[in-house]
């Protein structure tokens, strides 16, 4: 087992959640938010911060399936067992997202409605702790096969 | 009224109180008695007009006899008829038992139609809710009743307790009958008969509380007590009656109802606020026993200082009928009512009415609409007396025992009721002392659920009814929303239902409990709905939670004379200094009684806090299609025409700034500065980065160049004549919109005519004509492009909202350009195939809608906040706006017309509260640029047992949320997942509710009756445009049915899912409700079947925006001649779109009929008349939904379907 790479994959979910975490504090204060004059940045921010989450969507997924790839090729049949759910909940997701084209799943128009955002903080959390696992599991596996050799 | 210190009350209100006050009650003494309702009323009558003495004693001995001689009736009705229907499966059984209850309820309301009207008035469209109106109570002010110091000459203090004592209103109302002047209604009170009655108060007040209670219960007890008694010192011989049943368990129960129905209708208007008593005690245990004890004492000491005034104010103690088991159960109720309110606000209810009299003319479901009791009655008298014999025997059978085995006889109306009470009372027996306050009137028609929920005592609405076998579910009258189970108090503070609704109106006590039950729990607004009266408070400091940012409201209670808790987020908070005088009374120390506190409807002028810049003006900008295609339609002239005609009614101030820009292939600016001679033309034709030519000259003031817009209006329509280009650059002509509006934010209505074919924001056809029926795959619902998405997202930043009016005559792919509208908070319209000439019908359409369009309140710049109890949790929101937080949608502009709908869900349990609110804040500016805030309130009840979850269906609500739902199912997913999903509704809900019944029969399909119009409604829904398939559809159409589902408020949506069927060539004055002097008859519903279409008949449906008249073949010529004006059938011409006015009985009564209809909705409905044999018939029949289709279920049909997937 030489895994030795660490994934990069740990990263990705984190600045979601801060992400996420940013889209839910609105501020609190609600004189500020019945201000018309407000409403523009706090779109924009919505917007912005969308965009961030979109952006980071294509580069996690094909690193997860790079990965995958790679454990399939150095015939780490465990590894790519743990590894392969994740993998077909990337391709629905991908490919179940809206219509229109160019949004791929984080959509300023209905981000926030309360279970939509729920649902995207949840994934993020799974996925961060699926990955922080896996890392822990690859390190593992490469320090044993080290030691093994 | 005066408008003293920082308080001001729309004038409105007053006015329309006042019409109220003089005209209402006038005309109810001196209606005539008709019909049946006859004896009732000259029995009843007579009554109140006594001084108050006389009026105790007899008014018992009159109940009773009522009592038994008015239900009796319809007893037999229910069973008679039952045992012939297998044989006439016919309207018959429907139309007999409901005529009664039918007619009952016009004649009460009369009055409250008179007087609704008589303050029609301003806003909207105002006029025609006024008939469901029960305010009878309406006049007056602020309560003080219960301070018999407050001087007898002040108006509020005088009228008030005049108000409170029902039985005196109409000895007052005569004599304010002739008064005209609004604000003079306390004066000319006969002092004699308040006055006595007040004292009579104190005493019953004293008699009660001086023996048994200590100082600080006592006043808590007398608040109480001065609910009851001074609504009518009746009460106090019904309610050791109503005890005493109450203590006995079962048989008992289902006759203690008595008395407080009849009652009720004695005193019509007020009356409920006596019947308290009776319908709550039964709750108080199970609902109230996590009331925590601390609020009664906090009670106490807060009143530890009135107790002494009135404890020594009141000298005899009355030798009334209290008695120990009474007190305990006033004592509890005040504990329940402290949760909400202070308890020496009690007699807020009636000052409720007066000051939102019309406001909530269809409140009909409160406890103020009166008039509905006897129906009620009826049914649970049917059972406890008629089908007495059965009973015995099964005794012992538990709930739905051998309901399908029943006799034929009994299987219509007695015998199911007849199990459900029992069964209910051996079952549940901690059900059983919830039940008495549920909405009884389901069965016969739930419109007169009012008062009658207090007097069955078994939910009525969980009386099962087996759908299969019951050829009649849909009433003969139109279905009301239930009223939530709460005390009579709350009720009748509780926010009118045309504003507010919940799905549920008992919420589940947990997430499990309502996962059990399968239903949807949701909210349906229409926060901004036209309201003839609303208080509306100018007042520097609003006083809100300070941690939750709660509005304070009629549902929060008032720890001491400082502290208020919020009923939110349970926070304490102090009462302001300023919030401690009422400028109403001009008392002081009466936190509870500022009109905040006293109505769940108000409107808060906001301070500048609520701004950080100025509020802006109201701003309109019409971008026109002027392609080939555009002049070809025609649209032009209609809109010219309209716009000329209300150019000075357009909502706004000296600020307004009105704009217009058009487009083809090119986009084309008006530059109208005022100085110039006539209106200047800027053509920009590089569509791909548009540029504002003249920013500063585009947008003018509407009054300063008045001229050149007229100028404009005039020759718009002719400018365009002989163009050639049929390219329509739509996409850049919004980037110029939004460039222009930018600045200022205000309302963009963009006219289109067809597919936008070039710049930015093009589309493709893509509708194939042959998919249009098919079965499987609909395709296309979500939007091709998200320019329009984004631009609308834009424009909501900017404050702006677009608004679509679509007239095409081939696909234009609304399911994209709807995006500009559905995410800038505007609205959408359509007019496929519209022509000016060859299409009159849609024409005038338009003419309707754009009158109403350019009319209409509007506030710009609006947000709107739902916030609700601790452990409610909003998820997905439903309408046109933007959500910029999770509670918080961003609307760039409210209309009256706009719906909302919210779901909700329960994250944490709420064991803890018995009492959950919900409150919608929302503020915008105004036209006339003032901020406002508009707030409304609606407390429901919190239960733990699945029965009352199922009680407390409100089956439209939930049909509407559903529709939304299964709209958003079907734009993500696909339209057959989201039929499967409806379908699936009903199949879960129905068996989770038989799996409730201890002994299912499988053979049966049964549901409570709160849910039985459920399948039926589901049905209608899968046959509606939106979501049917098999038939042809053109896309569009089925889109804007979508976008309407999402956007339009429940009242609308339900008339289209389901429209009301009349027949109309037999209209009788039977049952007739007054409305501005003219008779409106009320024919009952018929269901939507062609069975009850008869050649000799001719028939009225109501779609909501549409009207149809089916005329049958070998209908009457005398009706023919009499209401259309033609000689006999062959004459009426194909395209039929007016009624002539004919001098003729007949005639009078099917306009009226029609007129009374159309004033209840904004936009007046198109009629079409249609002969039995024309080719439009199709159009009349395929929302005949009850019937078989080539491609879908009849109702029965599809009963048997949803049967089999239960059994599966």
């Amino acid at each position: 087992m030489n895994e030795g790479v660490r994934t990069p994959d740990g990263h990705t979910p984190l600045p979601q959640i801060i992400a996420f975490d940013e889209l839910r504090t609105d501020f609190k204060n609600p004189i500020d938010q019945g201000n018309p004059a407000r409403a523009r940045e706090r779109l924009k921010n919505i917007e912005r911060i969308c965009c961030l989450l979109r952006k980071l969507v294509v580069p996690e997924y094909s690193i997860h399936g790079l990965f995958c790839l790679m454990f399939l090729c150095a015939a780490e049949w465990v590894t790519l067992g743990l590894n392969i759910p994740l993998l077909f909940y990337h391709l629905w997701r991908y490919f179940h997202r809206p219509a229109d084209g160019s949004e791929v799943m984080y959509d300023a128009v209905s981000i926030m409605n309360a279970d939509i955002l729920n649902y995207c903080q949840k994934e993020s959390w799974c996925k961060l702790a699926f990955y922080l696992l896996s890392f822990f599991y690859y390190l593992y596996s490469m320090v044993y096969t080290l030691v093994s050799f | 009224m005066h408008p003293s210190s920082g308080y001001r009350l729309h004038p409105q209100n007053y006015i329309a109180a006042s019409g109220h006050y003089s005209q209402g009650p006038g005309k109810m003494t001196s209606l005539p008695p008709e019909s049946q309702c006859g004896d009732y009323y000259s029995g009843l009558y007579p009554v109140p007009t006594h001084s108050p003495t006389p009026s105790t004693v007899s008014q018992p001995p009159a109940a009773q006899q009522l009592y038994s001689r008015g239900p009796l009736p319809p007893q037999m009705m229910g069973s008679s008829p039952g045992s012939f229907q297998g044989a006439a499966p016919s309207a018959s059984h429907l139309h007999t038992s409901a005529s009664q209850p039918y007619s009952f309820v016009n004649h009460c309301s009369n009055p409250a139609v008179y007087s609704a009207n008589s303050s029609v008035a301003s806003q909207g469209f105002p006029p025609t809710c006024g008939h469901y109106a029960m305010s009878t109570v309406s006049n007056a002010a602020y309560p003080s009743v219960s301070y018999p110091s407050l001087p007898a000459g002040d108006p509020y203090g005088q009228m008030l307790t005049s108000q409170n004592t029902p039985i005196f209103r109409p000895v007052k109302d005569n004599s304010f009958s002739g008064q005209s002047t609004p604000i003079s209604h306390p004066s000319p009170l006969p002092p004699p008969p308040s006055q006595q009655q007040q004292q009579q108060q104190q005493q019953s007040l004293s008699g009660y509380s001086n023996p048994l209670w200590s100082a600080p219960g006592l006043q808590s007890t007398q608040d109480n007590l001065n609910r009851n008694h001074t609504a009518s010192p009746a009460t106090a011989s019904n309610n050791p009656v109503h005890t005493d049943l109450l203590s006995r368990p079962v048989m008992q129960n289902a006759q203690s109802p008595k008395p407080s129905p009849v009652v009720s209708t004695v005193l019509s208007g007020t009356s409920a606020t006596r019947t308290p008593p009776a319908a709550n005690h039964p709750v108080r245990p199970v609902a109230s026993a996590t009331q925590p004890s601390e609020l009664l004492q906090h009670k106490g000491m807060q009143y530890g200082e009135y107790v002494n005034n009135q404890a020594s104010s009141a000298p005899t103690p009355l030798s009334s009928t209290s008695d120990d088991e009474e007190e305990e159960d006033e004592d509890e109720e005040a504990g329940v009512d402290s949760s909400s309110t202070t308890s020496s606000a009690s007699p807020m209810p009636n000052s409720y009415d007066a000051l939102e009299g019309g406001n909530y003319p269809d409140m009909l479901s409160s406890a103020a609409s009166s008039p509905a009791p006897d129906p009620a009655p009826e049914p649970d008298h049917a059972a406890t007396l008629a089908p007495a014999a059965p009973q015995p025997t099964k005794m012992s059978k538990p709930f739905g025992y051998g309901y399908p085995t029943l006799q034929p006889g009994y299987q219509n109306a007695a015998a199911p009721l007849n199990s459900g009470v029992q069964s209910s009372s051996s079952m549940y027996s901690g059900f059983q002392q919830y039940t008495q306050p549920y909405p009884g009137g389901n069965q016969l028609s739930s419109s007169l659920a009012g008062l009658s929920l207090q007097s069955s005592p078994q939910p009525e609405s969980l009386r099962p009814v087996n759908l299969t076998q019951e050829r009649n579910v849909l009433p003969a009258t139109p279905v009301w929303a239930p009223v939530p189970n709460l005390n009579v108090d709350l009720r009748k503070l509780n926010c009118s239902p045309d504003s507010f609704r919940c799905t549920l109106t008992n919420i589940p006590q947990t997430q499990a409990l309502l996962n059990k039950a399968k239903l949807p729990l949701g909210l349906l607004l229409h926060p901004f709905r036209d309201l003839t009266q609303l208080p509306v408070i100018t007042s520097n400091t609003i006083v809100r939670c300070r941690s939750c940012r709660t509005y304070i409201n009629p549902f929060v209670s008032f720890i001491d004379q400082r502290r208020w808790k919020c009923n939110l987020c349970y926070r304490v908070n102090d009462v302001p200094e300023e919030f401690m005088y009422n400028p109403l009374t001009r008392s002081y120390g009466e936190p509870h009684k500022r009109p905040e506190v006293q109505n769940s409807t108000v409107e808060f002028i906001a301070s500048s806090d609520y701004m950080l810049r100025p509020p802006q003006p109201a701003v309109y900008l019409f971008v026109l299609d002027v392609s080939h295609n555009a002049v070809e339609a025609g649209y032009l002239a209609i809109l010219c025409q309209s716009l000329l005609e209300n150019l000075d009614k357009l909502p706004g101030d000296s600020r307004t700034r009105i704009g217009f820009m058009t487009f083809d292939s090119t986009i084309h600016f008006y530059n109208l500065q005022d100085g110039l001679s006539q209106p200047q033309m800027l053509i920009v034709s590089d569509i791909e980065d548009v540029f504002l030519p003249t920013p500063d000259s585009l947008l003018v003031n509407l009054c300063e160049s008045k001229e050149l817009i007229k100028d404009l209006l005039n020759a718009l329509p002719n400018m365009f004549t002989n163009t050639r280009e049929t390219h329509s650059a739509l996409g850049p002509a919004l980037q110029a919109a939004f460039k222009l509006m930018s600045p200022t934010g205000g309302r963009v209505s963009v006219f289109q005519t067809q597919l936008p074919s070039m710049g930015a924001g093009l589309l493709q056809s893509r509708e194939d004509p042959n998919q249009r029926s098919s079965t499987k795959v609909v395709q296309h619902l979500g939007p091709a492009t998200d320019f329009y998405k984004k631009l609308a997202l834009d424009c909501s930043g900017q404050q702006t909202a677009v608004d679509l009016f679509l007239l095409s005559s081939q696909y234009s792919d609304l399911a994209s350009l709807a995006c500009m509208s559905k995410y800038s908070a505007g609205c959408i319209y359509y007019y496929p195939s519209f022509h000016c000439t060859h299409n009159p019908s849609q024409a005038e359409k338009l003419q309707k809608d754009l009158k109403r369009y350019l009319t209409r309140k509007i506030g710009f710049e609006a947000v709107m906040r739902i916030r609700c109890t601790k452990g409610l949790s909003m998820h997905t929101f439903h309408g046109n706006f933007f959500v910029r937080s999770t509670d918080l949608l961003s609307l760039a502009n409210i209309n009256p017309d706009a719906g909302f709908a919210v779901q909700l869900s329960i994250e944490e349990n709420l064991t803890d509260t018995s009492l959950v609110c919900f409150q919608t804040a929302l503020l915008y500016t105004s036209s006339k640029g003032e901020r406002r805030i508009r707030v409304h309130t609606l407390c429901l009840p919190v239960v733990s047992s699945l029965a009352d979850v199922y009680a407390g269906v409100d089956v439209q609500a939930a049909i509407c949320l559903l529709a939304n739902m299964a709209v958003d199912r079907s734009i993500s997913s696909s339209l057959s997942d989201a039929r499967d999903a409806l379908v699936n509704a009903v199949v879960d809900s129905l068996s989770a509710y038989g799996s409730t019944l201890s002994n299912l029969q499988h053979s049966a399909l049964i549901a409570p009756s709160s849910l039985k119009l459920f399948p039926l409604y589901v049905l209608a829904l899968l046959k509606q445009k939106a979501f049917r398939t098999g038939t042809s559809t053109r896309l569009d159409d089925r889109v804007y049915a979508m976008c309407q589902m999402k956007s339009q408020p429940l009242v609308h949506l339900m008339k289209m899912i389901h429209p009301n069927l009349y027949r109309i060539d037999r209209l009788t004055d039977e049952g007739a409700v007054h409305v501005n002097d003219r008779v409106v008859p009320q024919p009952p519903l018929q269901k939507l079947s062609a069975e009850k279409l008869t050649r000799e008949g001719a028939f009225l449906m109501d779609c909501g925006s549409i009207f149809y008249i089916w005329i049958g073949k070998s209908c009457d010529n005398n009706f023919i001649e009499d209401v259309l004006g033609y000689p006999n059938f062959a004459s009426v011409p194909q395209k039929m779109t007016h009624l002539p006015e004919l001098d003729t009985l007949s005639s009078e009564r099917t306009r009226s009929f029609i007129t009374w209809l159309r004033d209840s909705r904004p936009l007046s409905p198109i009629l079409h008349v249609v002969k039995d044999e024309s080719p439009a018939k199709a159009e009349f029949f395929q929302h005949l939904v009850e019937d078989r289709t080539e491609a879908a279920f009849s109702y029965y049909e599809f009963l048997i379907h949803v049967q089999k997937q239960i059994c599966k």
